[in-house]
């Protein structure tokens, strides 16, 4: 999954994605306005200097402000505002290091937007200051409609040369926002840039939608439904918006959850009773049942092999987490620290697991370091849910209250930095942090 | 202090339901053409009163006074179950599905209710508050609706005429985040169709 392979060409895949977008055209959804509210103390200095412009630029946000944004939102950098830069070099021969030192910066990116025909042209460039040495020179070329995918697509470049891991900037977050007016609730599934812009309303019901859960390729998301009045569960491609209900059993049908080939859905069933976890093929629609306790088993998640889950479940007296080291292992309990754990979230790489924490009266999210079995807690919100971890295993986006509504937050992984993305009205709940798309 | 405040709210809802439920013994004298002061005397006084004065003789006035004291006692169990299954919303403590004492003489009544009106079908809705995750809730909201349905069905009721599902903490009977809230929202409601 993390190894680095072929990345499309970015022009080629956005023109897939201009053709797709005008048999189904979306309606717009309620962007989130992103607030900082603490940035890590280890944060990297980095000079986004404004990029010169040339031609008929797109409205909205520029290229190099849509990069200070991204890295600034990682948590890991600390963008330095472009009024307190001393000179606004937009090529390498005009980045002068000593007015870089003197100003503490210990990188800096500088670059050209040329528009022409239609197309964004950009060319930038990666300085270490104090090496004095060029870390990235590359050109990008987009739509001019799709000038914020340019800007993600930089960042991203950036935060590898930078930091050695593959960037998530260019990746989507699904959410589902919850409005309730004099009509009753109004539930809507939406997809947005990982910045919270460029929202999109792909499902709309006035009934409950729960747990969306991207498909490996993130073209498709699974979910949960009660448009006919219980809970089904929904697979939805996203470029055709044609949907299946894959199940609809009596009682429960929750809680989907991928397999890394795409081919099969862990999903929550109480058809023979009581809530366990089965693995269903998509193609065939064939069942198979991998928990059996007459407790409840739920918030299924693959883990990083792949063969592996952990889940939920209430067998000791109290939700626990569990995992699964193969689909007929035995349960092997995580947590231990408090009286309430749920809805565990793996880490991209195996090493820690991410899920909802009762300490006290509060509800946090915590991670527990599946090696060392150390538990920490990572928020200091109270009232904290849907752990979703970026597929970088960087950041974590989570929702929690803020005053009556729900709104999502995201942090550094290790609980450094965070930042909010607050719902222009209602509620905003159940982020899910799409793959890394190639 | 949640345990408190649910009770009390239940308290509210059985003494406003006992209340409906006497107004209704009242009318149900009055079509047996026995008086129509239905608020002041209860229905097995206004019952013999009649009878006594309508028949001099003492045997057979005992015998009618006797079925009549069991037609009104009939009634009068009828008029209190009906007061009962005003009551439609159950409540739990907080990540329990256990039923709680004071709710079993209801259920029971409901039950006998369904029992013998096989036609009638319940739709029992579970619920969760706020707190904790949406999945477990929804776990728990079918948990807390099994458990009522279970219980239905012992005394009574066929499975058949019952639906359950779950709407985890998706439909909160109160808005809000304290402690009231939370309780109210914890809940089993049945619904009959």
């Amino acid at each position: 999954m993390r190894n680095r392979a072929y990345r499309p060409d970015i022009r080629r895949s956005l023109l897939v994605f201009v053709i797709l977008s005008l048999f189904t055209v979306p309606a717009m959804g309620d962007e989130l306005l992103i607030r900082i509210t603490k940035g890590a103390d280890s944060a990297i200095p980095i000079s986004v200097v404004p990029f010169s412009e040339s031609g008929q630029m797109p409205s909205g946000d520029k290229v190099s402000r849509i990069i200070q944004n991204d890295l600034e939102m990682s948590g890991e950098f600390a963008p330095l505002p472009p009024e307190q830069m001393l000179s606004l070099p937009s090529r390498g021969d005009e980045v002068f290091f000593r007015d870089w030192r003197l100003l503490g910066q210990r990188y800096v990116l500088v670059g050209q937007v040329t528009s022409a025909g239609g197309t964004l042209n950009a060319q930038y460039e990666l300085y270490d200051v104090s090496q004095e040495k060029r870390l990235v020179g590359a050109t990008a070329s987009a739509p001019a409609s799709a000038s914020r995918s340019l800007a993600h697509h930089i960042s991203d470049r950036v935060y590898e040369a930078i930091t050695g891991v593959e960037g998530a900037f260019s990746t989507k977050l699904a959410y589902v926002t919850l409005e309730r007016n004099a009509n009753g609730p109004t539930y809507r599934l939406q997809v947005s840039d990982v910045d919270g812009k460029r929202a999109r309303v792909r499902l709309e019901s006035d009934e409950p939608i729960l747990s969306p859960a991207w498909s490996p390729d993130a073209k498709k998301l699974a979910y949960v439904s009660f448009e006919t009045g219980k809970p089904a569960v929904y697979v939805h491609e996203l470029s055709t918006g044609n949907r299946q209900r894959v199940a609809d059993f009596p009682g429960l049908n929750s809680a989907p959850a991928w397999s890394a080939d795409g081919q099969s859905l862990l999903m929550t069933l109480s058809k023979d009773g009581n809530a366990e976890i089965y693995r269903m093929n998509l193609a065939s629609g064939d069942l198979k049942r991998l928990t059996n306790h007459w407790s409840i088993d739920t918030e299924p998640s693959y883990d990083h092999t792949g063969n592996g889950f952990f889940f939920t479940s209430d067998r000791s007296g109290g939700p626990q987490i569990y995992h699964k080291a193969s689909e007929n292992a035995e349960p092997r309990r995580i947590t231990f620290g408090s009286r309430y754990n749920a809805r565990p979230r793996p880490g991209p790489d195996g090493d820690y697991v991410y899920y909802v924490h009762q300490r006290d009266r509060a509800f946090h999210i915590a991670r527990t370091n599946l090696e060392s079995g150390d538990e920490t807690v990572l928020t200091r919100t109270e009232s904290d849910e849907s752990p979703s971890v970026s597929p970088n295993g960087r950041m974590l986006i989570y929702a929690t209250k803020s005053g009556e509504n729900s709104v999502l937050t995201v942090i550094a992984a290790d609980g450094g930095a965070a930042y909010s993305l607050p719902a222009s009205r209602g509620d905003v709940r159940e982020p899910a942090w799409s793959p890394i798309v190639r | 202090m949640k345990m408190t405040s649910s009770k009390n709210v239940f308290a509210l809802i059985f003494s406003f339901a006992l209340i409906a439920g006497c107004s209704s013994t009242g009318e149900t004298t009055g079509e047996g053409g026995m008086g129509t002061s239905a608020g002041s005397a209860s229905g097995e006084e206004s019952g013999s009163t009649v009878f006594g004065g309508g028949d001099g003789s003492g045997v057979s006035s005992s015998e009618m006074t006797e079925q009549e004291r069991m037609e009104a006692e009939a009634r009068a169990e009828q008029a209190q179950a009906e007061a009962m299954r005003e009551i439609t919303t159950f409540y739990f403590d907080f990540d329990t599905a256990e039923i709680k004492q004071e709710a079993r003489d209801v259920l029971v009544a409901h039950a006998r209710y369904l029992q013998a009106n096989p036609g009638q079908n319940v739709r029992i809705t579970g619920h969760a508050d706020e707190r904790g995750t949406k999945e477990y809730n929804l776990a728990l909201g079918e948990r807390r609706a099994n458990a009522v349905q279970r219980f239905l069905v012992v005394n009574g009721a066929s499975r058949g005429q019952t639906e359950t599902v779950s709407y985890g903490e998706e439909q909160p009977a109160v808005m809000g985040s304290s402690e009231s809230a939370w309780a109210q929202n914890r809940r089993v409601e049945l619904d009959f169709e």
